[in-house]
């Protein structure tokens, strides 16, 4: 077990945004999080890294958080590098009156090579596309080095390309062992990961994406606002998409 | 070199009174230069120039004690940082309202108590500065301020690049960001009490942003910028007393103008930069 999550219930005052969740995940999964914006994804997040205080309900875990927030929300004009961004990773490791040092950049020089920005290191933070900032991000948590990872939509806004090489950067960190939660709304890419959560206020389904993944439950999920699509990647499989979601992809 | 420059350029240090002034201006460069990058990233730019406005009661009471003007400063502007941080997080009025009415009400207490018979004149000097009437007590008081605010923006670099980064990650990297604004609002207390002597509290905000503005616009990393604010704001310090010297000008409305004209060249430089690789 690397996360337990039970009868999970959280609000901020007024009515919970969040009631019942209940699900265990294994070190090396990666659990998609699916649901509405407003249906309790940021909400669980917050919770599990402590910042909101659940009504009832406990989360127990192996190890610390990190987390991988959206790269907009940093400001692009800060005079830092990618290597100052994954060194901040190490900070609350340190002691108050210890500054992160020689090890701690080696420390991110390595995590920036893993996530395949060696060459990069030194440019600014800003400068960077999206796509690789997101991946200085996702440096940035392997410096912390939490066995748990939670990832808030980390491919919108990446083109094609980018998406992939940051899908195939989150099945190196599954396998070595870290367990991933990622908030996502594209559903395709949920149905190559291990397990899916999907929440809309409370915990419509958790469980491996092929028997989780139903017509039922992405209504249930996403209300009946649910659309057909061909994909022709897939040949003649057919995907259902959350209907404003099929076009950030590109 | 010819003697009638060596002169010119020498003159304004040639009495003590010249001496001690250099020696405020760089201590005025130091803490407000470093400082004055938080502030920008921050954007405290407002703030700073309340929690100066606010400190005026403080000034005057210390001018009616008779006690350095340095701690009568202290404890109002204790009071304006925590009261500052505090208003922010009110919701609803929003934190610019709530900065208005704390420091609108400080800085009409300290009009109120300058006019008060008791008072020793000179509330021109509170308000405007007094670049060359600084005392060695002031000097040695100032240096202790700067040394303690160099130490803590060294030990709170890395939290401070957090939280200016990106506010609602950092308490998942273990940074709290009340505990980062606090401190900062604190730190700039301290700048300010240094820089007030020198410039009064209303041009203290000069120091404190012009030069952070026109070094963010020059470099690309913090420590590079916190170096070039402290030479722009140790340089436009010196200019302007040469300017107020040579000129006759006041030292402190001086200082301002050379620091705002560092600023407006920085600005086009940038520009011209920003054009040239477009």
């Amino acid at each position: 077990m690397s996360l337990r999550v039970t009868g999970l219930t959280v609000g901020y005052g007024g009515a919970p945004a969040l009631v019942d969740i209940g699900f265990e995940v294994r070190a090396g999964q990666r659990v998609a999080v699916l649901g509405p914006n407003g249906g309790g994804k940021t909400t669980l997040f917050r919770t599990l890294l402590g910042q909101l205080q659940p009504v009832a309900g406990t989360v127990e875990a192996r190890g610390r958080f990190a987390v991988v927030p959206q790269t907009e929300r940093s400001r692009l004009d800060f005079p830092v590098s990618a290597t100052d961004v994954a060194v901040m990773g190490a900070v609350s490791r340190l002691p108050w009156w210890r500054p992160p040092g020689r090890a701690e950049r080696a420390q991110a020089s390595s995590a920036l090579a893993q996530v395949g920005l060696a060459d990069q290191a030194e440019r600014t933070f800003g400068d960077l596309s999206g796509g690789q900032r997101q991946r200085v991000l996702v440096a940035r948590a392997l410096v912390q080095d939490a066995p748990v990872v939670l990832l808030d939509e980390p491919f919108t806004g990446l083109d094609a390309q980018s998406a992939e090489r940051l899908e195939a950067l989150l099945g190196d960190l599954a396998a070595e062992g870290r367990t991933l939660l990622i908030a996502t709304h594209d559903v395709g890419h949920a149905r190559r990961w291990d397990q899916v959560l999907c929440l809309n206020g409370h915990q419509i389904a958790f469980g491996p994406p092929l028997t989780t993944l139903t017509r039922p439950v992405l209504e249930a999920t996403y209300g009946a606002d649910i659309v057909d699509v061909d994909c022709p990647d897939h040949g003649a499989e057919r995907a259902i998409l959350p209907a404003h979601h099929h076009d950030h992809a590109h | 070199m010819s003697l009638a420059v060596l002169q010119w350029l020498t003159d304004p240090w040639a009495q003590s009174l010249g001496r001690r002034a250099l020696l405020e201006v760089g201590l005025l460069g130091v803490a407000g230069g470093t400082l004055g990058c938080w502030l920008v990233f921050y954007n405290l730019a407002y703030s700073a120039e309340s929690l100066a406005h606010s400190l005026l009661p403080g000034l005057v009471g210390a001018a009616l004690l008779g006690v350095p003007l340095l701690l009568g400063g202290a404890a109002g502007l204790l009071l304006g940082a925590v009261a500052v941080a505090l208003a922010g997080r009110i919701e609803g009025i929003g934190r610019d309202t709530a900065v208005a009415v704390v420091v609108t009400a400080l800085l009409g207490l300290g009009v109120l108590l300058a006019l008060s018979p008791e008072t020793p004149a000179g509330l021109q000097g509170l308000l405007f500065g007094d670049v060359l009437g600084v005392t060695d007590t002031d000097l040695a008081l100032a240096g202790g301020l700067v040394a303690v605010l160099l130490l803590a923006l060294r030990l709170g670099h890395h939290r401070l690049l957090i939280v200016g980064f990106d506010r609602l990650s950092a308490p998942a990297l273990g940074v709290r960001p009340f505990g980062v604004d606090v401190a900062l609002l604190v730190g700039l207390a301290a700048a300010l009490l240094v820089a007030v002597q020198g410039l009064g509290n209303l041009l203290v905000v000069a120091v404190l942003i012009a030069p952070a503005s026109a070094a963010r616009l020059l470099t690309r990393r913090m420590p590079a910028m916190l170096a070039a604010s402290v030479a722009i704001a140790i340089l436009g310090g010196v200019g302007g007393i040469y300017l107020s010297y040579h000129a006759g000008t006041a030292a402190g409305a001086s200082i301002a103008a050379v620091l705002v004209a560092v600023y407006l060249v920085a600005a086009g430089a940038g520009g011209l930069r920003r054009t040239r690789t477009a």
